[in-house]
């Protein structure tokens, strides 16, 4: 501070700013498709060796995907014939036909046909009430949370298992089977899975020793044991314990296996979440005066569900295809009506378990991707807060 | 301007209901085997302005976080305008509510705007209507002359603005004591003067302060009586005037002579 100039030994030493800068663009390079190009595709030589090994990878696998699910496919028929090369002496692709005929099987199962209806009022009801929650400016979301979770399980249950007294003949869980049977489960686990998660993930953080000592038990158990074995334990060992006449029905006991199992896994997402909260937020929170649920609703949970969306979403997809496992107690999910109905002599063709498993792809992947864009959408809505 | 303010949203300013706000006696408290606070006696009469100082570690910080159980002691009493603190959870919130707290890192919820930040005790605890609670934190907003941040989220401002919406936030609950844990601490030179002059505006009208700080400028200007901490105990505690200028123990001396060139 008191060094005098001399010391120094430099000519220019004093310096005042005369005119503010002004802001000038960003160069060329940084901007538009070119700028675009540059920074994400092309920035190191590491990257343009990925990006072209990239580009050759689609540019394999995209024209055989074209090749064989439209150029080649064929379109209509009435059975194995029109699909097989020694008849048609043509390149063959995906054999549609077997799809159309099969599809309202993939769908409903072995549902009674003349009831089948209850199945697409079901479909309607679900979609109203997941536009309902989701789209964020639908009105009356309020109303919207009530019809979710209250109205849409208590009718659907009604509707699909049938009730005498309105008319509604019963139909056996055992006759229910394709998308109607994964997305009944899918949409049980995925519904039941955060709220108990959540219990269970701050069970298990909780200063009391038996609430913790329980939540951890169940925790490891349950994450310890593969779902296979969930679902063996339900269907079949349950029974041994139970009486037959008050043993629950085989779905909803691999349902509630299934519930259990992704509440599992749940719970350490969500506490994942809950210790990536600082000290602080807490600390403010209590000192405000809020209560411990209070503060949880409010302050904690809202920001660890926030920072944990990703892998929350990614536990959905996973249990969206964990579904499947249920085959293994008897009940026919979508995979497992593609399986039965690709063996089928009608359409023994080399292309018909491909085309079967091509749809079982399409499937999945349109779930599996809506559920990532969602969750993608949400953390981009929730950023905002993190924005300077 | 103000008053009439205060008129409109029927703002008393609160009463304690003892003379004396907060008497911390014989305390005590460990983390594990380490002994922090050491036989803290201290009574801090209604409307006084307590600085507590002392080199970091000493202790001061996890003394004012017992006087809202953000701590928990083993020994004494603490006893805040006439409550004492013990293990029930409804004393803890009793006294937490009359209790404001303003932390070195601000502590604001960020996923909140600041309007929301300000309003949300008041509603959940306090059960005031959302419209009255929103005027009150403006009012509030307006006093730390924040006014046009509300919408903002605490992310979006600078840290002294950040800890004038904590002290709004504090005061919005109507506290009868105002604890500051080093509230300029984290806050770039520029902005500690802004959040200072916030805290003298406080106590010119009347608010029982504890202030854990560093500012000894403020401390002489403020403060009823400074407390003096090392290692867990009170080593000396004056008015400003006796505290700066004939410091007792060696120890005073030491740490004035350190801060004070």
């Amino acid at each position: 501070m008191t060094q005098s100039e001399g010391d120094l030994a430099v000519t220019e030493i004093r310096f005042v700013r005369g005119a503010t800068l002004a802001s000038r663009p960003a160069p060329m390079t940084m901007t538009g498709a070119l700028g675009w190009l540059r920074i994400n595709l092309l920035s190191s030589p590491f990257n343009i060796a990925l990006t072209i090994l990239i580009a050759l990878l689609l540019a394999w696998a995209i024209p055989e995907l074209v090749k064989f699910l439209l150029i080649d496919a064929v379109w209509t028929g009435s059975d194995r014939d029109a699909c097989r090369e020694v008849v048609q002496h043509r390149e063959i692709g995906a054999c549609w036909p077997f799809v159309w005929e099969r599809w309202s099987y993939f769908v409903y199962g072995s549902y009674p046909i003349p009831q089948r209806w209850r199945v697409d009022v079901f479909f309607i009801m679900l979609a109203i009430g997941v536009v309902w929650m989701l789209w964020l400016e639908a009105p009356r979301r309020d109303l919207g949370s009530v019809y979710f979770f209250v109205v849409l399980p208590i009718s659907s249950f009604i509707l699909l298992t049938g009730w005498s007294a309105v008319g509604l003949p019963p139909v056996d869980t055992v006759l229910w089977g394709g998308m109607l049977v994964t997305i009944v489960v899918a949409a049980v686990g995925i519904v039941c899975s955060l709220p108990l998660g959540i219990m269970l993930a701050l069970g298990r953080r909780s200063r009391m020793p038996a609430v913790r000592l329980f939540s951890v038990l169940f925790i490891e158990f349950v994450r310890g044991v593969p779902l296979v074995t969930v679902l063996f334990m339900a269907s079949v060992m349950l029974p041994l314990f139970v009486p037959e006449a008050y043993s629950p029905d085989k779905l909803v006991r691999a349902l509630i296996g299934i519930a259990l199992f992704a509440s599992a896994y749940m719970a350490e997402v969500v506490r994942a979440g809950l210790q990536a909260i600082p000290k602080g937020q807490f600390e403010g929170a209590m000192a405000v005066g809020l209560g411990y649920w209070q503060m949880m609703r409010l302050i904690i949970l809202p920001q660890a569900l926030k920072v944990t969306i990703p892998n929350i979403v990614n536990t959905y997809i996973g249990l969206f295809k964990d579904t499947t496992l249920v085959f293994i107690v008897g009940i026919f999910d979508f995979l497992r009506t593609v399986e039965v109905a690709r063996i089928d002599p009608k359409w023994a063709t080399p292309v018909t378990s491909t085309t079967g498993y091509a749809v079982a792809a399409i499937f999945y992947l349109i779930f599996c991707y809506a559920m990532s864009r969602y969750a993608r959408a949400t953390e981009a809505r929730l950023a905002k807060a993190d924005k300077r | 301007m103000s008053s009439t303010a205060n008129n409109a949203l029927h703002l008393k300013p609160s009463q304690l209901k003892t003379p004396v706000a907060v008497e911390l006696v014989g305390l005590n408290k460990w983390y594990g085997e380490f002994h922090v606070l050491r036989d803290i006696d201290l009574k801090v009469m209604g409307g006084e302005r307590i600085v507590i100082c002392g080199p970091s570690g000493s202790g001061k910080s996890t003394m004012i976080r017992c006087i809202n159980r953000l701590e928990e002691h083993q020994q004494g009493k603490i006893i805040v305008d006439g409550v004492e603190l013990t293990n029930d959870l409804k004393k803890i919130d009793e006294v937490r509510r009359e209790v404001g707290m303003v932390f070195q890192h601000f502590n604001l919820f960020p996923h909140l705007t600041v309007l929301e930040n300000c309003t949300l005790a008041p509603v959940w605890v306090r059960k005031t209507p959302k419209k009255e609670a929103e005027d009150i934190a403006m009012h509030y907003l307006t006093r730390v002359k924040i006014p046009e941040q509300a919408g903002k989220y605490p992310g979006q401002l600078s840290g002294g603005q950040q800890q004038r919406v904590a002290i709004a936030r504090a005061l919005c609950m109507n506290p009868k004591i105002m604890l500051f844990d080093e509230p300029t601490s984290a806050l770039d030179p520029e902005m500690v003067k802004e959040v200072l002059d916030t805290m003298v505006g406080l106590a010119e009208d009347g608010m029982t302060m504890l202030v854990v700080t560093h500012e000894m400028g403020f401390a002489r200007q403020v403060a009823n009586r400074i407390v003096f901490m090392d290692s867990g105990q009170i080593i000396e505690a004056n008015v400003p005037e006796e505290f700066f200028n004939h410091p007792q123990h060696e120890r005073t001396k030491l740490f004035l002579s350190q801060i004070l060139r």
